[in-house]
């Protein structure tokens, strides 16, 4: 529906303070039209506060919000054009589907005709058309969250926002409801702003990631920017797993830096972090172990090792420190106690920041 | 999935909603202060609120009837100048935008300073000129004087109210939510008006000597007194000060209720008794029960001429005695009336005590007997704190039965009454003893709220709890029978004293069937002259009551839910004051709110002793806390989401709170217009200061019969209340019943909390 690409959502410095913690620090960010933005975080990050924040349901004791180039700091969540999926749903028991979907057209004094018709639209987009009489309570867990979906969507808010949504949904559910959520977007280029504590579901669902950590923004990006170079510590560890262990910053020459790592010596951007010692996160699937007595690289014994079906498990304890390490099935098992040596690939490494 | 045709028509609408509708709500709020102002008189008429004399008699240029602008001009009543400037000048605002930053500070500052002008020339300027001292000698006596505010004052300030809470939604108060914070607004004026006030004047009250000059020693004396505080009853024969007599009591009373209370618990939860349903039912009794109505049924057993003293008279020749009159007799009433309180306090608390701890405990190898002492007690500790102190506060209130029993034995509550209404006729007195009624009860809230609130042990999860409870051991169970037994085998025979009473003509001489007393009390007859003609001396007190109760239970069980909604939904500063003074009436004994109703409302600014809104006002705010109490725990089974989500769909608070909250609320609202309803119908000790020949209550009425030793009547019309409520309950309950919300279609998705 939004056929120039715009600003959707846009923080200036915002801040909310609950007494005195502060749950969201002068925090700034972008949203563009048509794209889905997820907040992701550990759980009392701020990114629930900041989701709440563009639904006017918390109102902000500093900065701007702007909600399709219009100031919207001031305005109650009422008159704001942005409406929201709840982690519980928050289907109103005593009304029936068409009624709970209904209720935000006819809040917007549009006709009755046309509350009716757009209703079952929304019905139909996701795709529960003849479940219209029902009550919420003779509905299934996805069935209900389809229905919070169809209510929100139906006002075809200049920002769609999704609390947790697949939190009260079982594994297999969530997968497949991520997808629906998803396709509905693209399908129809929907601003949605999409909050999580799961890393792989932020990763699946989103076109770009803001990482939240106590109350500011860790680092923001697409998802592939943000698993293969972490800019801190935190985002290393929080998505995906991070081996972080201390190197030596021997050199640096432009963007890139030189990285001596026990007896290997890694090429990487250093971000302007100064010539010494630094910490550096190593992905576990980017560490190659080599049990043959002539190998080079960094000694290490095998600590523990855990066979998964699909792939191979390994504590290492190593000149390093103790690492985490996945190897893909296909070669041979190494058993426990046994000394390998250690050789990592340039993709999986990265400085971080403390 | 199909391609979206969805309309755009509806962005645009909204975007012109909401200044659209905060200029309609201004203009329509401006109106009603304009329409007082201009057009209905300002001062209250003598004839009554609801009397409309006035448009005939006189209006608009009479001096008595004539609207505010009138009387600035007619009368040179200059002081009402302001205020018309406050409602007049906000009409500028129409020119400007919505998000204009001058707009909320001026309709703040309009507001505010209209509203503090409306109350400070109400209270300086009095009946007789100027109503301080101060102002007497700056400005000469007697100066300039005025009636009670009017119809014309109301609609001003209401409009002034609006303007106010309307400039601190501006502001961003409360979300920037209008009506939320009109809703504060509203209650933190009527609460500082009908609560705050009326304890104040009663401390001043206090201060004042005869002569009403500022005597801070002759209160010394008074509150330091030998009648309140003299310890005689310890080393002499003689009687102790009032206050230890209340204290002492209150503490027998919260003792003996609190025992009971917990024995009947135990014996309902923990036990395999047959008939737990009638038990239940039972406790609902003393809530439908006059609370003076115990201690009338006592007298009818154990008093001179008694059912129980006669027998022992004729069968072992003891000669009847008083001794039921005094500290016995009000030990034993309160008990029975309280009981049912501790008890419904301690089946919760019973019920609580999760029964997987008590299993854990067994599977640690107590026998029965050290799981009860181990795990069960210790848990229970703090909810029987809890009911004692209820108890306590209940017994310090209760007014009623030591009107009827108290003998001799003197407590603050009724002497509170006698200083007022008695002899003596001594207001500074009365005041007095109220503060130190009022200083115990406060107390005994405050620590209930301060010590017990972060003491609770909840075991109670969302979680499933499957276990059984432990069966008590023996040697308890047989010991709370023991108990339960006789005193529930008492209770019903007191209540069979008050049901089948009336239809003996006089007790203890004359024990002849009669329907002497209904027939005085309740009689109707038909003649052609003037058709039904309502004889028995009881019904005009009667339908007064009804009428009364009937307007006040939906008031105080919508402002109750209302101000829970507050309490629960919305965040704002100053919400844990709030939130104490709305629950402060409830620690506030009756009596002091009937001394304090007619110190502050018999004159003017807000003149209405003698009329029937002092006792809806009186009902609404006395009942409040219940009201409040059962919104606040109906509210808190509901998710916040549901709120959220109709907030984001574009519902307005009000339309969120009447589309989704009040159809998920009714239950509670059943529940708090019933009960609000029923303690009008029985309240007592507040009342009996503020009824009037106009409007007279049954209660009083029923008091004043029992005072002139008119058993008869006032058992029968005590039996005729008692059933009336009985059918006004059943009622409810079975249009309830009838359409029974579906309920269990909140249960799968009301999951609560987010990351």
């Amino acid at each position: 529906m939004n056929n120039t690409v715009h600003t959707a959502v846009e923080f200036l410095k915002v801040t909310k303070a609950f007494g005195n913690v502060k749950a969201v620090r002068d925090v700034s960010f972008q949203i563009k039209s048509g794209e889905l933005v997820t907040l992701l975080g550990p759980s009392g990050c701020g990114k629930t506060t900041t989701l709440r924040l563009i639904a006017g349901l918390e109102m902000a004791s500093g900065g701007q919000i702007m909600i399709g180039g219009r100031d919207v700091t001031q305005l109650p969540a009422t008159d704001r054009d942005v409406s929201m999926v709840f982690q519980s749903y928050a289907l109103f028991p005593h009304m029936t589907v068409l009624q709970n979907v209904s209720y935000g057209l006819t809040m917007s004094r549009l006709s009755k005709n046309l509350v009716e018709e757009q209703a079952l639209n929304g019905l139909k987009l996701v795709g529960l058309t003849g479940f219209e009489k029902r009550l919420p309570s003779e509905l299934s867990g996805g069935q209900q969250q389809r229905v919070a979906v169809a209510r929100a969507l139906v006002l075809e808010p200049e920002v769609l926002l999704f609390d947790e949504p697949l939190s009260n949904l079982d594994a297999k559910l969530r997968r497949r409801v991520r997808e629906e959520i998803r396709d509905l977007q693209q399908q129809l280029q929907l601003t949605v702003v999409y909050v999580t504590h799961d890393q792989e579901e932020a990763l699946a669902v989103s076109d770009r990631i803001i990482v939240m950590q106590e109350a500011v923004i860790a680092q923001q990006g697409s998802p592939r920017e943000l698993y293969e170079s972490p800019k801190t510590r935190f985002v290393a560890d929080f998505i995906g797993d991070a081996n972080l262990v201390n190197g030596q910053l021997v050199s640096s020459e432009g963007e890139m830096g030189k990285l001596q790592l026990d007896e290997l010596t890694i090429q990487l951007p250093h971000l302007n972090l100064p010539i010494g010692e630094v910490t550096v996160a190593v992905r576990p699937e980017a560490i190659m172990l080599d049990p043959r007595p002539e190998a080079t690289g960094i000694p290490g014994t095998v600590h523990k090792a855990v066979y998964l079906g699909s792939h191979l498990e390994y504590e290492i304890k190593s000149a390093v420190g103790e690492l985490f390490v996945i190897d893909p099935l296909g070669k041979e098992f190494i058993a426990e106690g046994h000394p390998v040596r250690l050789r990592i690939r340039e993709r999986g490494v990265n400085l971080v920041h403390d | 999935m199909s391609s979206t045709t969805l309309s755009l028509s509806r962005r645009i609408q909204l975007r012109e909603a909401t200044p659209y509708l905060f200029r309609k709500a201004l203009l329509l709020w401006l109106s009603v202060g304009w329409f007082g102002a201009l057009v209905l008189p300002w001062y209250q008429a003598y004839d009554g609120f609801w009397s409309f004399i006035w448009i005939e008699d006189g209006w608009p240029l009479d001096d008595e009837y004539s609207p505010g602008i009138l009387q600035i001009f007619m009368q040179d009543r200059l002081w009402l100048l302001p205020l018309m400037i406050c409602i007049g000048l906000p009409i500028i605002c129409f020119g400007w935008k919505r998000d204009d930053p001058r707009l909320a500070n001026f309709l703040m500052g309009c507001g505010g300073l209209g509203l503090c002008w409306i109350l400070l020339q109400g209270f300086v300027i009095g009946l007789r000129g100027w109503n301080s001292e101060a102002f007497l000698l700056l400005l000469g006596s007697p100066g300039p004087s005025q009636e009670g505010m009017g119809y014309g004052a109301l609609l001003v300030a209401s409009c002034l109210l609006f303007l106010f809470t309307q400039g601190w939604s501006l502001r961003g108060g409360v979300q920037g939510d209008g009506f939320v914070t009109g809703a504060i607004g509203l209650n933190v004026l009527l609460v500082l008006l009908f609560i705050f006030y009326p304890v104040v004047k009663i401390l001043f009250s206090a201060l004042l000597n005869e002569e009403g000059a500022l005597a801070p020693i002759l209160f010394f004396q008074k509150l330091t007194s030998e009648r309140i505080w003299q310890l005689n009853c310890f080393n002499t024969g003689l009687s102790c000060g009032v206050a230890w007599n209340s204290l002492y009591l209150a503490i027998l009373v919260g003792i003996t209720t609190t025992l009971l209370g917990l024995a009947f618990a135990l014996l309902v939860t923990r036990t395999s008794i047959r008939g737990k349903q009638a038990y239940r039912a039972i406790t609902l009794l003393p809530i439908i029960t006059p609370p003076f109505v115990i201690g009338l049924a006592i007298i009818l057993l154990f008093g001179r001429s008694g059912v129980v003293s006669s027998f022992l008279e004729w069968a072992f020749g003891i000669p009847p005695t008083r001794w039921i009159y005094g500290l016995p007799g009000i030990w034993f009433a309160q008990t029975m009336a309280f009981t049912p309180i501790a008890f419904l306090v301690l089946v919760g608390v019973v019920e609580g005590v999760s029964p997987s701890m008590e299993e854990a405990a067994q599977t640690l190898r107590a026998n029965r007997w050290q799981t009860f002492q181990t795990v069960t007690w210790p848990l229970m500790r703090p909810g029987l704190a809890n009911a004692f102190l209820l108890g306590f506060i209940e017994s310090l209130a209760d007014f009623g039965n030591p009107l009827v029993l108290g003998g001799n034995f003197e407590v603050l509550s009724t002497q509170i009454f006698f200083a007022i209404a008695g002899a003596q006729a001594d207001q500074g007195m009365a005041a007095v003893l109220a503060l130190v009624l009022l200083g115990f009860t406060l107390t005994a809230f405050w620590i209930q709220r301060r010590w017990l609130g972060q003491r609770s042990y909840v075991s109670v999860t969302g979680k499933g709890d499957a276990g059984i409870p432990v069966q008590l051991p023996k040697r308890v169970r047989t010991g709370i029978t023991l108990v339960c037994v006789p005193f529930g085998f008492l209770s019903l025979t007191l209540y069979g004293m008050i049901l089948f009473g009336g239809f003996v003509e006089t007790w203890g001489y004359k024990h002849n069937f009669t329907f002497k007393h209904y027939l005085d009390a309740f009689a109707v007859s038909w003649s052609d002259k003037f058709g039904l003609m309502w004889e028995g001396t009881a019904w005009n007190s009667f339908w007064t009551t009804l009428q009364i109760s009937a307007i006040s239970a939906p008031l105080t069980a919508g402002l109750g839910l209302l101000t829970a909604w507050l309490l629960v939904r919305q965040r704002f500063a100053g919400k844990d004051v709030f939130e104490f003074i709305t629950m402060l009436s409830f620690a506030i004994p009756g009596t002091i709110i009937g001394i304090g109703y007619i110190l502050a409302f018999n004159v003017p600014p807000i003149e209405i002793t003698g009329t029937g809104i002092i006792l809806i006002v009186c009902f609404l705010f006395r009942n409040m806390p219940t009201g409040i109490r059962a919104g606040v725990a109906a509210m808190a089974q509901l998710d916040p989401s549901l709120d959220e989500a109709s907030l984001t769909l574009g519902a307005p608070s009000s339309t969120t709170l009447r589309k989704i909250l009040l159809p998920l609320l009714r239950p509670a609202m059943l529940a708090a217009l019933v009960f609000s309803f029923v303690r009008a119908m029985t309240a007592i000790s507040a009342v009996i200061f503020l009824v009037s020949a106009d409007y007279d209550m049954a209660t009083s009425y029923i008091l004043g019969r029992v005072e002139n030793g008119d058993y008869g009547l006032a058992i029968v019309y005590s039996s005729v209340l008692i059933i009336v409520m009985l059918i006004v309950i059943g009622g409810i309950q079975w249009v309830v019943g009838q359409r029974q919300l579906g309920r269990r279609g909140s249960s799968p998705i009301s999951w609560s909390g987010n990351g």
